[in-house]
């Protein structure tokens, strides 16, 4: 960590919580990242205020225009805002990150604390797990937009099958180690049900690690999701999204690059910010660096 | 056998390493605090120094510095000088320290296991040394690895070479250490607790190689320990510190005959006798915890693997009654751990049987199991990590009780009367562990033991892991709590002394099995078997009275 005159400090008790070392710094590039990232948020939140045309009005007339008062990124094959169109296809880009993450930890977070705890069924989860990491996302997510067509939700499932083997492996092995602490030992003396020690002693040494693992997750699937749109496999063109913008406008690369810079720049700034947060998550949550703590 | 302090004379010898006025600052978000305030020795040709003090006193900071190993930024030397030999050291750039460390100076640590390289033969850790600092032929610092090999009394040299640190026992990986130490035949070797996680006879062996390594070299060293046992044994001249000063420097025998400053007296007094505590009148009532050949075998391997078994132990049968304490003593590896964690239902036994009060406890299904719970409680070894380091004091000590269906506030309640009862203030109730010291939070473990109101506490080698001062603090609270409370007490310990101190009973267990078992005053002063004698007499300083400062005659004399 460089110690900057631009630095900040995380609030004391939060930094209790996810065992940072007291007086733990942050330097000037997360912080910009962290601004960064929700300017973006923001935008494509606040996308029905900002964006000035319907992202799907067709416009005969203003094809392929250059940049202009009324259309400040000018205009795509069909006539289109690319402005509009870019800060909607945030929401789905966004949202496809975000859902992925959050329900892959959160699956995976219950079965690893099962599989780390229990040792009957620990050997059948992590079996099943082995055989569902053997599926590439990309594959599976095929066979789930030939089977359902496509939709934000195939997207999700498919990124969500993928991720989870990783996110159960990550919290069975914490809670492997976990569990031989004396306080959870302890615990089991006082008599506290299993439930409970999972929930009470176990589960919060799982959160700093799963954090920084949810923005890994939060960043591979937008980019999965673009890998897919790109093919053609992923939200239909009806929903503007990064990667389906970019697929769109590839056609027309040559005439117009822009069609792909801005979608892909947003897209790449947003991925970058994510780990970025990621990578100052995991310095900060070592635990080299909690053991200076006197 | 009496006790004999060395009285070699230093008066004629060169002085190898003069550290004075050393004061070191640490400097911390709160601002700057010295942290080692105008330190000074002096060690000569041959003598051993010892520096004790207890953890944060500065004993290691000050080798540390010597070494030129201190972590930059954090710690600076503020003032004052240490030569070696003719060298100052402060002044000395990091590449000439490096030169300097392992040819003039070299030091040994705690833990060898991971001080040395685990990916890497040993032998080849010993010959790295030699060829960092001598331009000899290969052959020639083989033949040089192997005769310094021999000279820590490793056997059979050619394997040990050859051997991974893991493959080899704790006391010969510590010879290792000594072997890498002395290879250069340095004029300086700084050893820092290098018995500390060794059994007593380990060390006594690996103390007794270091000093005749070094009357064969003429070695000074400098000894860091925090065992008063040691001391009397190895110190030619002690240096007492406490809080980042040297408060008493003295021979060893005149420390030990009549310490002069209050610290030191304090210190002395609170190193347990061996000598066994008054026997209590027998105890009536019917035994609270009745175990009957207990055993533990661990399996490894399984499926598709040739199957392993450990036999952790064996056929271990004890008794222990309301309001006594009974202990089991041995060194690592013996199975102590295993029973106690068998008796609290950690892991299952393999057979025998646990009898907690009227119930059976060693098969009873886990519902069942939990509901007997209240009646028996443990406390571990580490203060640091027997407590969630996320959870207030308070959550601690109320979990148990509002287990058995206490109300929050009658919890509460309870948990700020313990506290005190423990010794420590209402307030502890909102703070986390981290804010306590490691004895401190021993208290905590106690009062969390206790708040159950069970019928006997298993103490894991409750103390070990506390200076004397606190150790010895601790052992009154146990005894205070089991007069008031009638709890009886499983005492599980490797040192003898802390058992003298506080067992009515004592349980010798070597290998898994049980060795010798009887009232404390038979087994410690007239132990019958071979193995508690030997543990015995591997007791450093056991024919002194430290709080006494004067010999003990021993009775019952085997010796």
């Amino acid at each position: 960590m460089t110690q900057t005159s631009g630095s900040t400090a995380p609030s004391p008790g939060i930094a209790r919580f996810l065992g940072l070392p007291a007086g733990a710094r942050l330097g000037i590039v997360p912080v910009l990242a962290a601004i960064l990232l929700a300017v973006i948020v923001l935008a494509t939140i606040f996308a029905s205020l900002l964006a000035p045309h319907d992202p799907l009005a067709l416009s005969p007339l203003n094809r392929l225009k250059p940049p202009s008062a009324a259309f400040p990124l000018g205009t795509d094959a069909f006539g289109r805002d690319l402005l509009s169109r870019v800060l909607y296809g945030g929401q789905i880009s966004l949202m496809i990150g975000l859902g992925a993450a959050a329900i892959s930890v959160s699956i995976g977070l219950a079965i690893g604390l099962v599989a780390g705890f229990f040792r009957f069924a620990d050997m059948v989860i992590m079996r099943v797990m082995d055989a569902f990491m053997a599926i590439p996302a990309v594959l599976l997510a095929v066979a789930l937009v030939a089977i359902h067509g496509a939709s934000v939700f195939s997207v999700i499932v498919a990124i969500t099958f993928s991720e989870i083997p990783r996110v159960v492996r990550l919290v069975r092995s914490i809670v492997l180690s976990a569990r031989e602490e004396p306080y959870v030992e302890a615990a089991i003396a006082l008599g506290t049900r299993m439930p409970v020690i999972l929930w009470r002693h176990l589960m919060p040494n799982t959160l700093a690690p799963l954090i920084v693992q949810a923005t890994y997750i939060c960043a591979s699937a937008i980019l999965i999701e673009a890998i897919l749109s790109f093919l053609g496999l992923g939200i239909g063109t009806e929903t503007p999204s990064w990667g389906n913008i970019m697929a769109e406008g590839r056609t027309y690369f040559l005439l117009k690059p822009s069609l792909i810079f801005w979608p892909g720049l947003l897209l790449s700034l947003c991925v970058l910010s994510i780990n970025i947060l990621g990578d100052t998550a995991r310095d900060l949550l070592d635990p080299r660096m909690r053991k200076r703590e006197v | 056998m009496s006790i004999r302090f060395k009285t070699a004379s230093f008066e004629q010898a060169q002085d190898v390493l003069c550290i004075d006025k050393l004061s070191i600052e640490l400097s911390t978000t709160e601002g700057a605090r010295n942290v080692l305030d105008e330190v000074s020795l002096q060690i000569r040709r041959g003598e051993t120094a010892c520096l004790v003090g207890e953890s944060g006193s500065g004993k290691s900071l000050t080798s540390l510095a010597v070494m030129g190993l201190l972590p930059a930024g954090v710690l600076k030397v503020t003032s004052g000088s240490i030569r070696l030999g003719d060298t100052d050291l402060l002044t000395r750039s990091k590449r000439e320290l490096q030169a300097m460390r392992g040819s003039r100076m070299s030091m040994i640590f705690q833990e060898p296991m991971t001080a040395l390289n685990p990916v890497m033969r040993v032998g080849d850790q010993i010959l790295e040394v030699l060829k960092s600092h001598g331009g000899l032929s290969r052959g020639d610092m083989r033949r040089r690895v192997f005769a310094i090999m021999e000279q820590v009394h490793l056997p059979d040299v050619e394997r040990v070479y050859r051997a991974f640190p893991h493959q080899l026992s704790g006391g010969q990986r510590q010879r290792i250490m000594i072997a890498m130490a002395l290879i250069l035949e340095p004029a300086l070797l700084i050893a820092d607790e290098p018995t500390t996680a060794l059994d007593v006879t380990t060390q006594k062996q690996i103390l007794s190689l270091i000093s005749e390594l070094q009357r064969q070299h003429g070695t000074a060293v400098l000894f860091i320990t925090h065992d008063m046992g040691v001391v009397s044994e190895i110190a030619d001249t002690v240096h007492v510190m406490r809080q980042g000063r040297i408060v008493e420097t003295a021979p060893a025998a005149q420390l030990f005959e009549s310490p002069r400053h209050d610290y030191t007296q304090a210190l002395l007094r609170a190193v347990p006798s061996l000598q066994p505590r008054a026997p209590r009148p027998a105890e009536p009532r019917a035994p609270v915890l009745d175990v009957a050949s207990l055993g533990k075998t661990y399996s490894s391997g399984g499926f598709l693997r040739k199957q392993s078994e450990k036999r952790a132990a064996d056929a271990v049968t004890f008794q222990l009654r309301p309001g006594r304490t009974l202990g089991i003593v041995g060194e690592s590896g013996s199975g102590k751990s295993t029973v106690a964690r068998c008796v609290m239902r950690l892991i299952d036994p393999s057979d025998g049987s646990i009898r907690l009060g009227d119930t059976d406890i060693t098969h009873l299904p886990p519902r069942q199991l939990r509901a007997r719970r209240e009646k028996i409680q443990i406390v571990f070894q580490d203060p640091y990590r027997s407590l969630n380091p996320r959870r207030k004091i308070s959550s601690s000590l109320i979990e148990g009780p509002m287990n058995f269906g206490m109300s929050k506030d009658q919890a509460l309640a309870n948990a700020t009367r313990l506290l005190e009862i423990v010794g420590l203030s209402a307030d502890a109730l909102d703070c986390y562990p981290h804010q306590f010291s490691g004895g401190q939070r021993q208290r905590i473990a106690i009062a969390r033991a206790v708040a159950m109101e069970p019928d006997v506490i298993v103490a894991d080698e409750a103390v070990s892991a506390l200076d004397v001062s606190v150790q010895d603090q601790v052992l009154k609270l146990l005894e205070t709590l089991q007069r008031d409370l009638g709890i009886a007490i499983l005492f599980i310990t490797h040192d003898l002394r802390v058992a003298a101190q506080i067992c009515d009973d004592v349980i010798v267990m070597q290998h898994g099995r049980v060795v010798e078992h009887g009232t404390a005053q038979d087994v410690l002063v007239a132990p019958s078997h071979a193995y508690t004698r030997a543990l015995i007499e591997a007791a450093p300083g056991r024919g002194w009275d430290f709080a006494a400062c004067r010999e003990i005659s021993l009775t019952g004399a085997h010796a």
